[in-house]
């Protein structure tokens, strides 16, 4: 291969930080999202105590179920961390496993959300219950696409793995899909304070 | 010279290519210069319906009591007349020059995310047309481009118009937010070797912050819409008084948006013009790091100023102080930027091609809109302004004569680069005085229409309230507006054929993106080129430097990413997705999801480089 096709190579990989552009690409996407976060969670603070007719969110939410729904998705982020350690090593094993074990605690975290919803339905609580219902829903339903989103992009992830097709030299595609899966958790963490626990 | 570049290339490498040509080489592009032209042409195309809707308005206003389109037509005109301006013009022409010129300024061989970028593209196309479809149905949107709720709700618009609305605007939106995304990439991390942050072009650093406000802003209009559409398609109560909603919040989130969106529009302009002022003056940018602060100050100040669209709500006097101070205070930056290009103009040889005069008509027009801002932004005074032609009159001035003037001369700047030709300077300058003429005519006189009480939004006047003459003037105005804007038209077509061709640099630029050929090769750089300087062509020895890299023929071409038609169908799926949500049924908008997890999927697996 001549220089000047070297030359050109380096360029491709060239960036001004040093640092992966999907990487710094992604976490401005973070930022974006998080001001979508916030905007939808703002709103949910803004009606909170406005509802005119119930059920109203004491009468109706359940911390201990929820804490436990949250402990779950938490777990997910440890298993996570221990997936993107694993395919960095090198090990398919290790990665199947973690990787297995996040989606698996992601999907259990959905099937809790999906419980919840249809309880709160049946006690009569909907989207055009009252504002409650209705800032609940969407801010909830929103949270919950994204976990739906991220289990979807980790079975990918997971197929290639088992594929062989997924080694420790595309371990920035898992680390990029941790740093979704930490920040969705990251924001379950405050809706979870500010809607379950401070009432 | 493309042709000796072309045996080479056959020769040497068979992946490498030089251009493709044909339709199908433009709908699989991921080069940000076609991407750029793209974007150009379209935001260009709706630049005329918009136009055509303002002189729909204007004839309607030419005299009292008026009957030359109906009051609900009115209605659906200065809506569209609104939302296309700034949603489907000003913002995307603005993209037009991120993509082309941003990646040439700072010396990269494309953007960060080429497939990306093409997808913001398409999104951008698909939502435009969507929300223009509306026409076809008679139901074109009709309660203003701010959608106050509870007028949006269903009680009160049962018609679709209001749902093409939210669903055209939350479309477009996610092209915003990729495209931002795409441009703080680029430029944090595709500098060339040397090109530090403070020596990049004002126009590349406006860009940074515009993407940063765009990811940040756009956000917030996303949920409005979302909890508007929540409101009218599945019963939820975001802005229905009766269930305890608050159609107070629609305001607070429209205008957090709405006023970085302000931004979003005039931060592009004041790049383009801080690029062009030194370059026909002869001298570096006066003042370059104070105005590169002055820029960030206006996209941090610009979040805390929204509620001064707000005044007559009755948010209360604390509320209603914070924000005349701190709309007050971002008048303070924005000054420093006028003074800063006054003082770069200062004793420089000035000269004045069409590019120069825009840019001069800028500051000079902006500054009267700025003035006027400056007034309503005491309250008191706002009160009696709020909804009259006044405020008409003053974003008018900041939008066209700050936002899209500073457009204009970027085109005349630029178009060189991009075809290898100049624009014709005596259209040039026929196109310049009729816009000034034009554009003054029409809206100075609305200052006094609005104070003399005429308001915004109503289809016609009485003629007791003695506003025809001031009616008048605007309308002959809005004609001169109209033809100068046909004059640029035809400039732009006959120059790409018969415009005077050019090295390239015509101008004597000193920035990066003039040491390349023009039109520039597809890979842009033979090799990443080295600067040392805020304008490595102002200085002899640099330039040989940099000329030596810039215009070297290559042995091999760069390899650049492969062209993908997976763009275009993942922005079809979005359009479609969002689109199903209208017929009701809920599952139809899961099919449009499916299709675009499809094209998602597809375009993961296919390999960036061939």
């Amino acid at each position: 291969m001549s220089q000047a096709a070297a030359t050109a190579h380096d360029d491709h990989h060239y960036t001004s930080t040093g640092l992966s552009s999907w990487k710094v690409g992604f976490w401005t996407f973070i930022g974006s999202e998080c001001l979508f976060f916030a905007t939808l969670i703002s709103t949910y603070m803004v009606y909170k105590g406005r509802s005119i007719t119930g059920p109203y969110p004491g009468e109706i939410l359940d911390i201990p179920l929820t804490s436990v729904s949250t402990f779950v998705l938490l777990m997910s982020s440890l298993a996570m961390v221990l997936g993107l350690d694993g395919i960095q090593r090198g090990s398919k094993r290790l990665t199947l496993i973690w990787l297995g074990a996040v989606i698996l605690l992601g999907a259990t975290f959905l099937g809790f959300q999906v419980y919840e919803f249809n309880h709160f339905v049946h006690e009569g609580l909907t989207i055009s219950t009252n504002v409650f219902g209705s800032s609940f829903f969407v801010l909830t339903g929103f949270h919950g696409a994204h976990v739906a989103g991220g289990v979807i992009w980790l079975s990918t992830l997971w197929i290639l793995a088992a594929r062989g097709k997924l080694t420790s030299a595309d371990s920035l595609k898992v680390e990029i899909a941790g740093l979704y899966w930490h920040f969705v958790d990251i924001v379950w963490i405050v809706i979870f304070t500010l809607v379950y626990l401070i009432q | 010279m493309s042709t000796t570049v072309a045996t080479e290339t056959a020769q040497t490498h068979a992946g490498a290519h030089t251009e493709d040509t044909g339709l199908w080489s433009w709908v699989t592009t991921v080069d940000h210069k076609r991407i750029g032209i793209m974007y150009f042409l379209t935001s260009f195309f709706f630049f005329f319906v918009g136009g055509l809707e303002a002189m729909l308005i204007r004839i309607q206003l030419m005299r009292p009591e008026n009957a030359f389109i109906s009051a609900e037509t009115y209605n659906q005109m200065f809506t569209m007349h609104g939302t296309t301006m700034v949603f489907l013009v000003a913002m995307p022409m603005a993209v037009a020059f991120f993509n082309y010129i941003v990646p040439l300024q700072i010396g990269a061989r494309d953007v960060a995310f080429p497939r990306l970028n093409a997808l913001s593209y398409w999104i951008f196309l698909f939502g435009g047309l969507f929300i223009n479809s509306s026409f076809l149905f008679g139901a074109a949107p009709n309660t203003s481009w701010v959608g106050y709720a509870n007028l949006t709700s269903l009680q009160f618009e049962p018609g679709r118009n209001v749902e093409f609305w939210i669903i055209g605007l939350s479309i477009l939106g996610i092209s915003s937010i990729l495209g931002g995304v795409n441009f703080i990439t680029t430029i944090i991390n595709l500098r060339a070797p040397g090109m530090k942050l403070m020596r990049m072009p004002l126009f590349s650093w406006m860009t940074l912050v515009t993407s940063f406000l765009l990811i940040t802003a756009i956000p917030v209009i996303a949920v409005a819409l979302i909890l508007l559409a929540f409101d009218r398609f599945f019963g939820a109560n975001f802005y229905e008084v009766t269930a305890g909603g608050d159609p107070i919040l629609w305001q607070h989130l429209f205008w957090l948006f709405g006023h970085p969106e302000v931004y979003i529009l005039i931060l592009p302009s004041f790049g383009i013009i801080s690029d062009v002022i030194p370059t026909f003056s002869k001298k570096p940018l006066f003042g370059y790091p104070v105005v590169v602060y002055a820029g960030i100050l206006i996209g941090f100040i610009g979040w805390g100023v929204w509620s001064h669209h707000m005044f007559t709500v009755g948010l209360g006097p604390i509320a209603d102080s914070f924000f005349v101070a701190s709309t007050m205070i971002i008048a303070i930056p924005t000054g420093i930027k006028i003074f800063n290009w006054l003082a770069t103009m200062w004793g420089g040889a000035i000269r004045f091609p069409t590019p120069m005069l825009f840019a001069v008509g800028v500051v000079a027009v902006f500054t009267v809109g700025g003035l006027s801002g400056i007034m309503h932004a005491s309250a008191p005074i706002d009160l009696q302004q709020h909804d009259s032609y006044f405020v008409v009159a003053h974003f008018h001035y900041v939008l066209v004569g700050g936002a899209l003037m500073g457009l204009f001369s970027g085109l005349y700047y630029w178009f060189p680069k991009v075809t290898g030709r100049l624009m014709s300077e005596t259209l040039g300058k026929w196109h310049f005085w009729t816009t000034m003429i034009g554009f003054n005519l029409t809206f100075f006189p609305m200052h006094f229409a609005g104070l003399f009480g005429m308001p915004r939004r109503t289809w016609t006047y009485q003629a007791e309230l003695n506003l025809e003459t001031w009616n008048q003037l605007s309308t002959v105005g809005a004609f001169i507006f109209g033809f100068s804007s046909l004059l640029l038209f035809w400039n732009l077509f006959r120059s790409l054929k018969k415009g005077e061709a050019v090295d390239p640099n015509p101008w004597k630029s000193g920035t990066l993106e003039w040491s390349i050929p023009s039109p520039p090769h597809h890979y842009n750089f033979p090799v990443l080129p080295e600067v040392r300087s805020r304008e490595p062509l102002w200085d002899d020895a640099e330039r040989a430097e940099v000329e030596a890299q810039t215009l070297m023929e290559p042995e091999q071409e760069p390899v650049m990413p492969s062209p993908s038609f997976w763009p275009m169908v993942v922005a079809f799926g979005i359009t479609l997705t969002w689109a199903l949500i209208m017929t009701g049924i809920w599952w139809a908008p899961l099919a449009g999801l499916a299709f675009t997890a499809y094209g998602i999927f597809s375009w993961a697996f296919q390999p960036a480089f061939r």
